[in-house]
């Protein structure tokens, strides 16, 4: 009989600010050892789950809670935080934001210090825990120095330096891109083998936290569980697509192709799935695929040629970047965190000037403009709209940009109306901004940038940390614009599925350099760019080769045409 | 990238290698004994040693250039000031009259003029000191240093936290800003000032939104690693005093008391050499 470490019994929790209950008659058992996945899209209650795990519920966020949850035999109501925490080791969503020493030693040592470890003992510890996470180099260095990927292996070890017996990994891909958050699943799995301690990633990237194997998946939907079962049991179900999980996109194929996965078929990862059984019925699958169709676009509208540019001297950040943007198109800009790509969306609205190089629109040169008359031609959209809200109302908000420049007011009503009947908030148009949800304050970012008119609007991740509900919602949203008002779309981003199902081209920057300009489905099954990238070669590619079909990028983007004419967000 | 004002940088001079706590103490008593004393002596020695030391200290005038300047130009108001509403302070103070030049209530008295100058001493003894203080004090020991002498933990660590953020909270100012020119917000200096401070609104309220996120994780994660379980915490960073550090601590006590002394040895604070 296994140990169990984590129960929830008969577990109903409401917040105190809620009128109703965000988890429902939770039963849960998690057993020493064991690696589990919890999934669930945003609002389900998987992080409440996680709250109660660690024991920010009850503690810190009050409630009315039935039933009990008891972590290695104790109710987490008759233990300290502080007590929890030296059991239940959190490594929070957010890298930079939990980062809390100004070195990374001391960030490591932070809860010894707490814990008035002695100076000499915590000194033996925090180089025996970076060595483990293999941020052993970087002890002395400041957060800001740090890669994505390495300031989370120093979130961990901060957690694991004390020796706790569960892991729990809050969304741990949200911030990293697709070859660093590989890469941080590895390293889990190796920690969970080598450790034995119990971990426990809630996360809705499925496919990505499938890299390695887990015993078990946990689908939380409305606050219950909707599922609880191995990962090679639940690729045979469709509650993740009915929930609104994203399904790893090998088997949204293998479905698409009709197939039905058993169990014993091993689907939970890719590198296990007896494909041998389906090979010839996704062959048939693919050669009755239409030819998808090739997009036609307008004149050239935006020309960069040869730009280069560097903070110092020493080294340069762009080196010699040359690439067209044509009227209409939805193009991606992609690269893993640093490559450059910020760099050269800063240059083409000046708030860098490029060291060489020339920037054209519409055949003329724009260096001698402003930003604000840059601002009238090319519209910049931030990450995270929270960044860009300065009004209390979505009406004042919106016409901001107008105001500024003077426009009459009944020409900035008219104007107003219209864009905010295109991005559909012309019912809220009198609500302040705070009652929004955050795709619709993105909307509203997006709806105030419209308002300009550009000819090109530069999206920086428009969809990062949102589950695929929501992800589905704005993306359908942006290309809704891009249709209705022609306007050139160019998206800065990690995410392989938006640069996939939404874009027809992308320009793959590593380390400064321009690495290749073609298609999503070509760049993602070449491993030498994807390597170079930061990206992660897709999983429709294996599966088309363990299927026997040479033109894995053929298979690739007819898959992705297919899913764009049938089922689409649902 | 942006250069970093005020900023702390590892030199490896025997400065820099004393506990940050030893520098606290000797900042701290070095600014009080500035403070109390008007004697010009003591004065005059104070300042060169501060400038000795800021020599050896190896600080460079890229790091403190721009916010020497900023005092400077206080100390001239301040200096112009003085003289605009008390032009005969000198004189009640040294209790002679000497007029250089000029009559009336602005007359150019030599005691207003000393008087002035021994300010202006003041303050060039304590600027150094404070530079050197912060340029070469490892952020990460502040908290530790505060903590020893006698400041809660609590307290030293809203400083350490306030100073990890801050080139966080920079970029994303700049990133704000940016966005905000390109909808056609005016910050430049064409802008009327009218315009400009209201433009600064649309950058203040983002940030202060998107500051208030981080604080809330922040806290979220010192609470999850045990910040403020027991009245005392151990520091990673703190160093053990050394030999120069009770040499340097020694000097610092030593020479405000023996400069105290002489100060006050006539009863007055000032040095009167007008008797």
């Amino acid at each position: 009989m296994k140990d169990c470490i984590i129960e929830f019994v008969n577990f109903t929790f409401k917040y105190r600010t809620q009128i109703d209950p965000t988890l429902h008659d939770i039963d849960l058992k998690i057993y020493k050892g064991e690696k589990v996945l919890i999934v669930g899209p945003s609002g389900s209650g998987k992080s409440t789950l996680s709250n109660c795990i660690n024991g920010l519920i009850p503690h810190i966020y009050t409630g009315e809670l039935e039933g009990d949850v008891l972590i290695k035999g104790k109710s987490i109501q008759e233990t300290s935080l502080f007590d929890l925490s030296c059991t239940v080791g959190t490594v929070l969503q957010d890298t930079d934001g939990q980062f809390i020493g100004l070195t990374v030693a001391e960030d490591i040592a932070f809860a010894l210090e707490n814990d008035c470890v002695p100076q000499d003992e915590m000194i033996k510890r925090v180089d025996e825990i970076a060595g483990i996470v293999e941020v052993g180099d970087h002890l002395k260095s400041s957060p800001g120095e740090l890669s994505g990927g390495q300031k989370q292996r120093v979130s961990m070890a901060g957690v694991m330096v004390r020796d706790v017996d569960i892991l729990l990994f809050d969304e741990p891909l949200a911030n990293l891109d697709p070859a660093t958050g590989k890469r941080a699943i590895a390293l889990i799995d190796r920690i969970h083998r080598e450790t034995n301690t119990t971990v426990v990633i809630i996360e809705h990237r499925l496919e990505d936290a499938l890299f390695c194997d887990a015993d078990r998946i946990i689908l939380v939907e409305d606050g219950r569980i909707a599922a609880d079962m191995t990962p090679d049991e639940l690729m045979g179900t469709d509650v993740l697509i009915r929930a609104g999980v994203r399904e790893p996109l090998y088997v949204s194929a293998l479905k698409a192709a009709g197939i039905t996965i058993r169990p014993e078929d091993e689907a939970g990862q890719i590198d296990t799935l007896h494909v041998d059984n389906y090979a010839e019925e996704v062959r048939t699958w693919f050669h009755r695929q239409p030819q998808p169709p090739v997009p036609e676009y307008g004149e050239e509208v935006l020309s960069v040629e040869h730009l280069s540019f560097s903070y110092d001297q020493s080294r340069k950040v762009l080196d010699d970047i040359s690439l067209n943007v044509r009227r209409g198109e939805m193009m991606a800009i992609v690269g893993k965190n640093g490559a450059g790509k910020t760099t050269l969306s800063n240059l083409i609205c000046g708030f860098l000037n490029p060291d060489s190089g020339q920037i054209r629109l519409n055949g003329s040169d724009i260096s001698p403009l402003s930003i604000k008359e840059r601002g009238e031609h090319i519209g910049l959209v931030m990450q995270n709209p929270n960044q860009m809200i300065s009004k209390s109302m979505i009406y004042d908000e919106v016409a901001l940009g107008l105001i500024v420049r003077g426009v009459p007011e009944d020409e900035i009503r008219e104007r107003v109306n219209k864009v905010l009947r295109i991005c559909g908030l012309y019912p809220y148009r009198n609500w302040p901004i705070s009652a929004l949800s955050f795709g619709q304050k993105k909307r509203v970012t997006i709806a105030a940038i419209l308002i300009l008119e550009p000819e090109i609007m530069i999206l920086d991740e428009p969809t990062a940390g949102q589950d695929y509900h929501h992800y589905t919602e704005i993306m359908e949203f942006v290309k809704d614009i891009n249709e209705k008002s022609g306007t050139t779309l160019i998206m800065i981003t990690h995410d392989m599925h938006l640069m996939l199902e939404y874009t027809n081209r992308a320009v793959v920057i590593a380390d400064g350099h321009l690495l290749a300009d073609s298609t999503p489905a070509s760049i993602l099954t070449d491993d030498r760019v994807s390597d170079k990238a930061y990206l992660k070669r897709t999983s429709l590619y294996d599966l088309a080769r363990a299927c026997g079909i040479d033109d894995a990028d053929g298979f690739t983007e007819a898959f992705i045409s297919y899913e764009r004419t049938h089922s689409r967000g649902h | 990238m942006e250069r970093k004002l005020l900023a702390y940088e590892e030199k490896n001079t025997w400065i820099d290698r004393l506990c940050g706590v030893t520098k606290l103490i000797f900042f701290l008593c070095w600014s009080v004994t500035s403070m109390m004393t008007y004697d010009t002596r003591v004065l005059i020695i104070m300042l060169v040693l501060s400038l000795v030391i800021f020599k050896i200290s190896r600080t460079r005038w890229d790091q403190v250039g721009s916010v020497f300047k900023f005092i400077l130009f206080f100390l001239i108001i301040n200096i112009i000031a003085i003289y605009l509403f008390s032009p005969a302070e000198g004189v009640k103070i040294y209790g002679t009259e000497t007029i250089l030049c000029g009559s009336g209530r602005y007359a150019l008295r030599a005691e207003q003029l000393f008087y002035e100058a021994n300010i202006i001493l003041k303050y060039f003894t304590v600027v150094p000191s404070i530079f050197i203080f912060i340029v070469t004090t490892n952020p990460s020991e502040f908290a530790a240093s505060m903590n020893r002498v006698g400041i809660s933990y609590n307290a030293g660590y809203a400083v350490a936290i306030a100073l990890r953020y801050i080139p966080d909270i920079q970029a994303d100012f700049r990133k704000i800003r940016n966005a905000q020119m390109a909808r056609g917000i005016e910050m430049s200096r064409k802008g009327k000032l009218v315009d400009r401070i209201k433009s600064t609104t649309a950058i203040i309220f983002p940030l202060v939104f998107s500051s208030m996120g981080r604080i809330d994780t922040i806290s979220t994660a010192m609470e999850l690693r045990s910040f403020g379980k027991n009245k005392k915490r151990t520091w990673y960073m703190a160093r053990p005093l050394k030999r120069n550090d009770y040499l340097v601590i020694a000097f610092s006590v030593l020479f405000m008391i023996i400069a105290l002394v002489v100060t006050y040895a006539d009863g007055s604070r000032f040095y009167n050499p007008f008797i």
